[in-house]
């Protein structure tokens, strides 16, 4: 816990807590998209300050996005959504400081909540998987694929292609095996696809067109003045509305866990279930603090959990700590089973600084919501300016090349046409990702494959391996059963519109 | 679902599968066989899903995406040329910050809801601009040490 509190580090902690706060309160800022941008800021630091700085941001970004989802009804990120639902009503009626307080008050319950899950989890299922193979880090790495491809995506098959092009991409530049140049068609490329211009560009392109399409125009939504409420009042509150916390706070840790279903999930799913077991069910959707406090503290909750998979198998729970892991990678640190043995201070350091930036993030949020809720003002043409100026230099102090840059911007244009047609960037990034883990771990396999048993039975035989491959195919048929399920309930609901229609 | 929406569709799931089938090709083409083992596996994957996508495209079967109306291209068209004109040439052949200020300007000048014709929302929009630029020459050539390419003015 010490190495949190040098001079640097701790500096660095409040830098990434308020700045998070901002960039989370700022519409059109994804935590994603937050700690992407902040990726080249660390490239000067060593590694443990870049993941203090990027750790403290993520959490910060996820809490933040409460503030436009409250006073403008523009959640700042996916994860709150359900926060739109009481908190803005909540604002409507002049309680918007009592929502934002205790939005980040339950933040802080769920979130304090989920690193105490990360600390206790991660070193036990680290140590479970020293004993995997390259065959069983193969199918880990399909297995992050599809799940995020199923998951993240509103079509199963478009989700599991997105996987595919992001596992293609990784292929790009040389080989390991022979050190031939594979799929070579601009110099720009040569060397591969650096994965940190492509993942700011993924990330951060698409949102600036989209702030294109909406042209000149104002955003409609009522900008909501902050009255002062006392902090006092928000604290009994809280705690007075046990059910929701607790609700919120257990369904967010346990998504979490769960590769790829994310904070948009843990909120809503929180919310709905507050509601059912609430004895003030009607309330809910009238600007009720118990539909804030679930869904904060649900969305809050995830972040821990969902760093699980990362630091223990590589696999990256979430879209942002697929963005972490890049951040990883970037300073030489391959997270997995060995990364509590290789960097144990470098990996306790970034836990116990999300540990301590839960509650700066508290602190700071009850403190400075007025002046977040200034930055939830900003015009889209000032938001898109400053993401693609910021876009064009971080991808270009990677490595001092004009090449990122054009790797960034291509694919950020083109995952903004196939954003339009129902596809996702985040089984786009864990296909680049993790491609390169997923390829040599089959070679690998392979060659001992070839060796010994054959491919068949070196990647089809052992419990581990089936049970990989049964999670692969359960979370892909889990997915196409609840596409189909909602496309026949939507087709239902059109013919009764018809048929109301025509009557 | 519309006839554009469904003609876009098709178009992208096309070129989706022209892709995918001609990596597809190149992977169970080309020499080494050795480096191309791991791209034929996802490859094959990739090209089946993609025609896949196609064949939906073209019975009109595809629910998802709602693709781009006209209002939008013509909304998204000038800032997508300044975006594309800034990263592709502008950023190398005039330099990173002059190619920035001139970009962050004139995106603001296309984008800004406040009006055109008072002198007082231009020096706005010339603060902000001056504002963004200093902070990142701060940020990254005096904190970060980047060398960027540096050709007009500085």
């Amino acid at each position: 816990m010490g190495d949190v509190f040098t001079p640097i580090n701790f500096g660095l902690l409040l830098l990434g807590t308020i700045g998070g706060l901002i960039l989370g309160a700022t519409p059109g800022l994804s935590p994603t998209m937050a700690v992407a941008l902040l990726i080249p800021f660390t490239f000067q630091l060593e590694p443990q300050q870049g993941l203090i700085l990027l750790g403290a941001a993520y959490t910060s970004t996820v809490a933040g996005g409460a503030v436009s989802a409250i006073l403008l009804k523009i959640p700042g990120a996916p994860a709150n959504i359900a926060t739109t639902l009481d908190g803005h009503t909540m604002a409507l009626k002049g309680e918007g400081a009592q929502a934002l307080q205790l939005s980040f008050l339950a933040s802080a319950v769920g979130g304090l909540f989920g690193v105490f899950l990360l600390i206790f989890l991660t070193p036990v299922l680290a140590q479970w998987a020293l004993a995997f193979g390259p065959s069983h880090l193969f199918w880990l790495a399909i297995l992050g694929v599809t799940v995020i491809g199923t998951l993240d995506s509103s079509s199963v098959v478009k989700g599991l292609l997105a996987g595919c092009i992001g596992l293609w991409l990784a292929t790009i530049g040389f080989d390991d095996i022979m050190g031939a140049q594979r799929f070579i068609f601009h110099p720009s490329v040569s060397g591969g696809i650096n994965v940190i211009p492509a993942l700011i560009g993924l990330f951060a392109i698409p949102q600036v067109i989209t702030m294109f399409t909406k042209g000149r125009s104002r955003d409609d939504a009522e900008i909501i003045s902050v009255k002062r409420h006392p902090i006092r009042l928000a604290f009994v509150e809280v705690f007075r509305r046990k059910t929701a916390l607790f609700i919120g706070t257990i369904t967010g840790s346990i998504i979490g866990l769960i590769p790829g279903v994310g904070g948009q999930i843990a909120g809503l799913v929180a919310y709905d279930q507050s509601k059912k077991f609430s004895r003030e069910s009607e309330k809910f959707g009238t600007g009720h603090s118990e539909g804030v406090i679930a869904a904060e503290s649900a969305n809050n909750a995830m972040v821990g959990p969902s760093l699980v998979p990362l630091l223990t198998l590589s696999i990256p729970g979430s879209p942002t700590a697929a963005v972490l892991l890049g951040g990883l990678l970037i300073h030489g640190i391959f997270p997995g089973p060995d990364l509590f043995m290789n960097y144990p201070q470098v990996a306790w350091t970034f836990i116990d600084s999300m540990l301590i930036g839960q509650i700066l993030m508290c602190i700071f949020g009850l403190y400075i919501a007025g002046l977040a809720a200034r930055v939830a003002r900003v015009p889209h043409a000032v938001m898109a300016a400053v993401v693609l100026g910021l876009a064009v230099f971080g991808s270009y102090s990677v490595q001092n090349s004009m090449g990122d840059v054009y790797v960034m911007a291509s694919l950020g244009v083109g995952m903004y046409f196939l954003e339009r047609f129902g596809f996702s960037a985040a089984p786009l990034v864990l296909g680049l990702i993790l491609g390169p883990i997923a390829e040599a771990n089959f070679i690998q396999g392979s060659m001992i494959a070839n060796a010994t048993v054959g491919m068949g039975s070196y990647f089809f035989t052992g419990w581990l391996n089936w049970l990989l491959i049964l999670i692969v195919l359960a979370s892909v048929s889990y997915s196409i059963w609840m596409e189909v399920a909602q496309r026949r309930y939507t087709t239902k609901d059109d013919a009764v519109a018809k048929e109301e229609a025509l009557s | 679902m519309t006839s554009l929406p469904r003609s876009q569709h098709i178009i992208a799931s096309g070129l989706i599968a022209a892709v995918g089938v001609s990596i597809a090709y190149i992977s169970y083409t080309q020499e080494p066989a050795e480096a191309y083992v791991f791209p034929r596996l996802i490859s094959a994957v990739f090209a089946v899903l993609a025609i896949w996508t196609f064949v939906k495209a073209i019975l009109g079967r595809t629910k998802v995406g709602n693709g781009i109306s006209g209002d939008a291209m013509l909304k998204m068209a000038p800032g997508l040329v300044v975006t594309l004109a800034y990263v592709f040439w502008a950023a190398k052949a005039l330099g990173f910050y002059t190619a920035t200020t001139v970009a962050f300007f004139l995106l603001l000048s296309l984008y800004d809801p406040a009006p055109h014709t008072q002198l007082k929302t231009w020096a706005k929009r010339i603060a902000i601009t001056a504002g963004f630029v200093l902070v990142m020459y701060g940020l990254f050539a005096q904190l970060l040490n980047v060398f960027t390419p540096r050709e007009i003015l500085f």
